[in-house]
């Protein structure tokens, strides 16, 4: 893959600082708002984590963002031009995997590829070859490039779609759940193609109802619920607004309980029977915690304050279970 | 982008025309329907062969080919027009957005950017290429079986005088190019069908059946006032190209029927594709 970018482009053009901004984004389908009125501010380089449960609106976004699909109201900006005025012009710049891979069953992985860069009349054509075997090298499918794609299990699929976003240099790239039908090593690898195409200057912005497997990788971040944004920011800014935990270990649970309770604190029993666990606001100091408990003459065995991690504050934010937002 | 922006600021608006003919030329599902097509004048030419001797009253045209085995491509395309032209090109025109949709292709195609008129502009295009190589194929083949079982020599024409068999073969590739233009009309409906819905089959069987029904209309005496407008009116209505000089009256009529119904479904799928969310 060669890569078009080079260090200083962004001083060679004064690129707007945002590679994605929609401003009051509405899809309503029927009676259902799917997307309510989000504002996204997508920083140019960033690899930005779009994060929700599954039927919270964020493909509906992406497919607005692509064009595929029109907004009810609200604008879009994708690297700065409006969409979809500027559709034709902007969208070769941009590589997406929208809503899972796709693919003619009958043809090759290699063909496949072919035809979709065939579509983009930007392309060229003299260049196609190498750039759909380059494409193929860097998903790992060279050695399946020339079997039909209906032979491809889903993971194959899956980096067929990725190869079709890597097609040619982009600014910015769309992944829509890019892991989906990965195994751990196939999601290493995408999380590993992600910070490389971000060290390249790319600016990936990825989807995922699975916040573990895109955290390591992103440096912002937004959270999508029921069709609203509830969360959006660099990584550390949403870390600081999740709240910390405290954990105290004691075989006098009782005891602690009622000094915990008399800080203001609500304190509840988690594994083991010797365990608390309560959430520790910032103005309570784990210090003075530990200084009232002994106070009290509770043994204390261990104390530890945790959390502030993306997976507590994206839980709070969306709720946890298997329910679909509806 | 910094490296290539000269180069890929050059657009080719024709690089999806020619994967477009790839793809419906490279389907096995094509060289079938291809395949079953040549069979005609094959199975024709061999049942008449056959059948020589014991002089079979079959339609007149049928005796024809045992005196001139250029007359085998000629019965070959008139046997296969009400039927099976019609359903493999509704196959074929059913496809290809449907097609397209159902394999989630047109989201990749689309973003690519292909802009929607251009879409349905080389869709089209593909599943004209494909009438234009079917009646093509069925004329060749019934022109080879011809001249290997009959004997070929000098053809009478309707109107009565005699041209060489190389004169007839001109005329042979007119009558092919007349049913590629009388399947335009067709493969436009098949368009705007596969335009409506995501699975293929649907748009297919609709465009099939509404052949049919055309067919039936034109054959109601009560509805004359309607046969003018049916798509398969003067399907045919290529009797002009058998006479001497060849008269284009049929050519033009025909031409101007199709390309009506051409602008009307062709305005309908692009209306209906246009801003439609692709949700597929």
């Amino acid at each position: 893959m060669t890569s078009g970018t080079v260090p200083d482009e962004q001083a060679e053009h004064p690129d707007p600082p945002l590679a994605v901004r929609t401003e009051a984004l509405v899809k309503v389908f029927r009676k259902q708002r799917a997307v309510d009125g989000i504002d996204l501010a997508v920083p140019r380089g960033s690899v930005f984590g779009f994060l929700g449960p599954n039927g919270s609106g964020k493909t509906t976004t992406i497919r607005m963002l692509l064009g595929l699909s029109s907004a009810t109201s609200g604008s879009i900006e994708l690297l700065g031009r409006p969409v979809p005025g500027a559709l034709r012009e902007v969208l070769p710049r941009v590589g997406a995997l929208v809503e899972g891979p796709a693919a003619y069953p009958y043809l090759s992985g290699r063909a496949n590829l072919q035809r979709f860069d065939a579509a983009d009349p930007a392309s060229d054509p003299r260049t196609r070859r190498d750039r759909v075997a380059a494409a193929l090298d860097r998903v790992g499918l060279t050695h399946a490039a020339d079997k039909k794609a209906h032979a491809y299990s889903l993971g194959m699929k899956q980096r067929l779609g990725l190869a079709n976003a890597l097609l040619a240099p982009r600014d910015l790239l769309v992944l829509d759940e890019p892991t989906n039908g990965l195994d751990p090593q196939g999601t290493r690898e995408v999380r590993n193609l992600i910070r490389s195409l971000a060290d390249d200057g790319t600016t990936v912005f990825v989807s995922s109802h699975l916040l573990a497997e895109i955290e390591q990788v992103c440096t912002h971040a937004a959270v999508m619920r029921s069709g609203r944004l509830v969360a959006q920011g660099s990584l550390d800014d949403l870390r600081a607004t999740g709240g910390r935990t405290l954990t105290i270990r004691t075989p006098d649970v009782g005891q602690a309980g009622t000094v915990l309770v008399r800080l203001g604190l609500e304190p509840r029993r988690d594994v083991g029977a010797d365990t608390l666990v309560a959430d520790l606001p910032a103005d309570v100091l784990p210090e003075v915690v530990t200084a009232e408990l002994v106070r009290a003459d509770v043994r204390v065995r261990g104390v530890a304050v945790g959390g502030g991690t993306l997976e507590d504050l994206f839980v709070a934010l969306t709720g946890e279970g298997f329910d679909v937002a509806a | 982008m910094s490296q290539p922006e000269a180069v890929r600021r050059r657009t080719r608006p024709f690089a999806l025309l020619g994967s477009e003919l790839a793809l419906v030329f490279r389907r096995r599902r094509t060289w079938a329907m291809l395949a079953a097509l040549a069979l005609v004048p094959v199975l024709i030419a061999i049942a008449v062969r056959l059948t020589t001797d014991r002089d079979s009253g079959g339609p007149a045209f049928l005796g024809d080919i045992t005196n001139n085995g250029l007359f085998v491509a000629f019965t070959a395309l008139t046997v296969s027009i009400p039927l099976f032209l019609p359903l493999v090109v509704g196959v074929v025109s059913g496809d290809t957005v449907a097609g397209e949709a159902s394999h989630g292709t047109i989201r990749y195609l689309l973003v690519a950017p292909t802009g929607r008129l251009r879409f349905i502009l080389v869709k089209y295009a593909g599943a004209v290429a494909f009438c234009l190589a079917a009646t093509l194929l069925i004329v060749l083949v019934g022109a080879a079986v011809g001249a290997l079982l009959f004997p070929i020599g000098p053809v009478t024409l309707l109107s009565g005088t005699q041209v060489d068999g190389w004169s007839y073969a001109g005329r042979a590739v007119l009558l092919a190019l007349y049913v590629t233009l009388s399947m335009l009309g067709l493969s436009a409906i098949g368009l705007f069908a596969s335009s409506l819905t995501t699975v293929p089959v649907g748009a297919m069987a609709a465009t099939v059946v509404l052949a049919g029904v055309s067919q039936v209309l034109d054959q109601l005496p009560q509805l004359d006032w309607l046969h003018p407008f049916l798509f398969s009116h003067l399907w045919l209505g290529f009797g002009d190209l058998l006479r001497d000089p060849v008269s284009f009256d049929s050519f033009g009529a025909n031409a101007l029927l199709q390309l009506g119904y051409v602008a009307v479904f062709g305005a309908l799928a692009y209306g209906r594709f246009a801003t439609k969310d692709v949700l597929s």
